[in-house]
């Protein structure tokens, strides 16, 4: 496994050129991340405006650090493998990733730690202005905002091998896009992306927090808030650490099987 | 009429097309019927909170969800697929063919290739209008619905001019892909009313991409809070939009040189 921190070199060189090159798709991308915190934002301070200020423990100021945190914890969670997959296996482009000698899954998350790093310095500035606009108020113990750090790197862990995992339906079929649209539907309600999940219905929440979802945005947010106590903090760490080790081995299994029934197509 | 028949023939082609993968159809429908409830239980969770959104009732917002819809699909349905052909086709000459039709070659450009699977959410969304009006009852008269139709037109033209003017743009800059992409995703956030958006961002959502007039203001007529002179404005808007895109149009084709030299 020696050359493994050279493929991640390698990565981040590879991707800073391909970012550099294609100039105009980090505005995409920027507007694409930026758009939908800040239209749920804009319709909770006006539920909020609506209902004399505050709303389920949310004041304006509250809904506005609750989006921004969103969407930087968002930025280092989030994964597009799973409508890459489905290219790759029907281009075969999958056979020269099978080739090389180390599992394909390094140079993934190279890629998305590279384009992450890379893209950082836009997303840092476009929170600044929505600060400088919606004036967030945040008030986190010391002791949460070190909590925080493990935890968005665990978020990310889970999500990471979690759509990975799912990213390998495209062994089985060609039509990935319906079932992508399924998830990233139940993404927009359990893991909190247009409220607080405490603002959803009780039924809601408990899936939330029994399905990986929570954990893969969600509880981050709320901790670096301060809504979370200690004793639901290290149940969360604990979650997620139990999430991770549950995706890995569904992942191997998954995998195993997947690349059985792949047939390279092309020459 | 000439012109219908027209768009019916580029229709006919699509289908023809189309049809041989009808399991398109039904992956189609799914994923919009899902965007729908996504929609409404989004609707359901804030109205939950709150029985207005700035001034806004639930069954008038839904109303407004049915307007998004119901335009966005006919973009989707005709004007994009068109219009990323014809950035295709100025790149690599084949606008050549286009140009010696018997036909308005910028009305040509605009029904060129129809998506015909994406009239599902032209259907949705009329279908939502509907139920959002039974619910809304009485209080939807003639006169708001002649006033609907009114600005469901103009926001239609100033989509369309739009649309023509940002393609067009293709003939000086060439890879202009990009910017379609762009405002497609920013007509995500007309699915609210811009009237709850802060001023600098209600003023991008009306001037600089249009989805105010597309979706808030005909929905606005049926919320029955519709002024006379912001549906004029609409208007004057649409005529002068739809002037300058022709006039650039034309501008555009006399720099286009064909791909046979």
């Amino acid at each position: 496994m020696r050359s493994l921190p050279a493929l991640y070199v390698q990565q981040f060189k590879t991707s800073l050129a391909v970012m550099l090159q294609y100039r105009a798709s980090l505005i995409i991308w920027l507007i694409s991340h930026l758009l939908e915190p800040l239209v749920y934002l804009v319709v909770w301070t006006a539920v909020s405006a609506a209902q004399g200020g505050s709303v389920g423990g949310y004041d304006a100021a509250g809904f506005a650090a609750y989006f921004i945190v969103l969407m930087l914890v968002n930025h280092v969670t989030y994964t597009w493998i799973m409508w890459e997959y489905e290219y790759r296996v029907r281009h075969g482009s999958l056979s020269f990733a099978l080739l090389r000698p180390v599992h394909p899954i390094h140079a993934d998350l190279a890629d998305n730690l590279s384009s992450k790093i890379i893209t950082l310095p836009l997303i840092l500035a476009a929170a600044a202005v929505l600060a400088a606009i919606f004036r967030p108020s945040l008030h986190t113990p010391p002791w949460a905002a070190a909590a925080f750090v493990p935890a968005v790197l665990l978020a990310f862990a889970v999500r990471f091998l979690m759509e990975w995992t799912l990213a390998l339906a495209a062994f089985w079929t060609t039509r990935v896009s319906a079932l992508n649209r399924v998830y990233f539907v139940a993404l927009l309600f359990l893991s909190g992306q247009m409220a607080p999940l405490s603002l959803l219905p009780p039924p809601i929440r408990l899936a939330a927090t029994i399905l990986p979802f929570r954990w893969t945005t969600s509880f981050p947010v709320e901790l670096l808030l301060g809504k979370l106590g200690l004793e639901e903090t290290l149940l969360g760490l604990g979650a997620q650490a139990a999430w991770i080790l549950a995706c890995v081995v569904l992942l191997r299994l998954v995998w195993r099987a997947g690349v059985r029934v792949f047939t390279a197509v092309g020459a | 009429m000439r012109y219908l028949r027209l768009l019916w023939t580029f229709f006919r082609v699509g289908a023809m097309g189309e049809l041989a993968y009808r399991v398109n159809f039904f992956v189609q429908l799914l994923e919009s019927l899902l965007e729908l409830a996504t929609a409404i239980a989004g609707l359901a969770v804030i109205f939950s909170y709150t029985s207005r959104l700035g001034g806004w009732t639930q069954d008038q917002v839904l109303a407004l969800v049915g307007v998004f819809f119901l335009v966005g699909g006919a973009i989707r349905f005709v004007l994009q697929p068109s219009l990323e052909q014809l950035i295709e086709s100025v790149r690599d000459g084949t606008l050549d063919f286009t140009l010696v039709k018997p036909e308005d070659a910028q009305l040509v450009s605009s029904i060129q290739r129809v998506e015909i699977w994406k009239l599902t959410d032209v259907g949705l969304g009329i279908g939502v209008l509907a139920v959002a009006l039974a619910r809304m009852g009485e209080h939807v008269g003639l006169l708001q619905a002649l006033e609907f139709a009114a600005a469901l037109i103009a926001g239609g033209i100033i989509v369309y001019s739009f649309w023509v003017i940002l393609a067009t743009s293709a003939f000086w800059l060439v890879r202009v892909e990009n910017i379609l992409v762009v405002f497609q995703s920013m007509y995500e956030a007309g699915r609210w009313p811009v009237s709850i958006y802060p001023g600098w961002l209600r003023f991008a959502l009306t001037f600089v991409v249009p989805v105010g007039f597309a979706v808030t203001v005909p929905a606005q007529a049926l919320a029955g809070h519709l002024t006379w002179q912001v549906l004029a404005g609409a208007w004057a808007l649409a005529v002068g939009l739809f002037a300058a895109a022709r006039l650039f149009w034309r501008a555009g084709l006399r720099r286009y040189q064909g791909a046979s030299a």
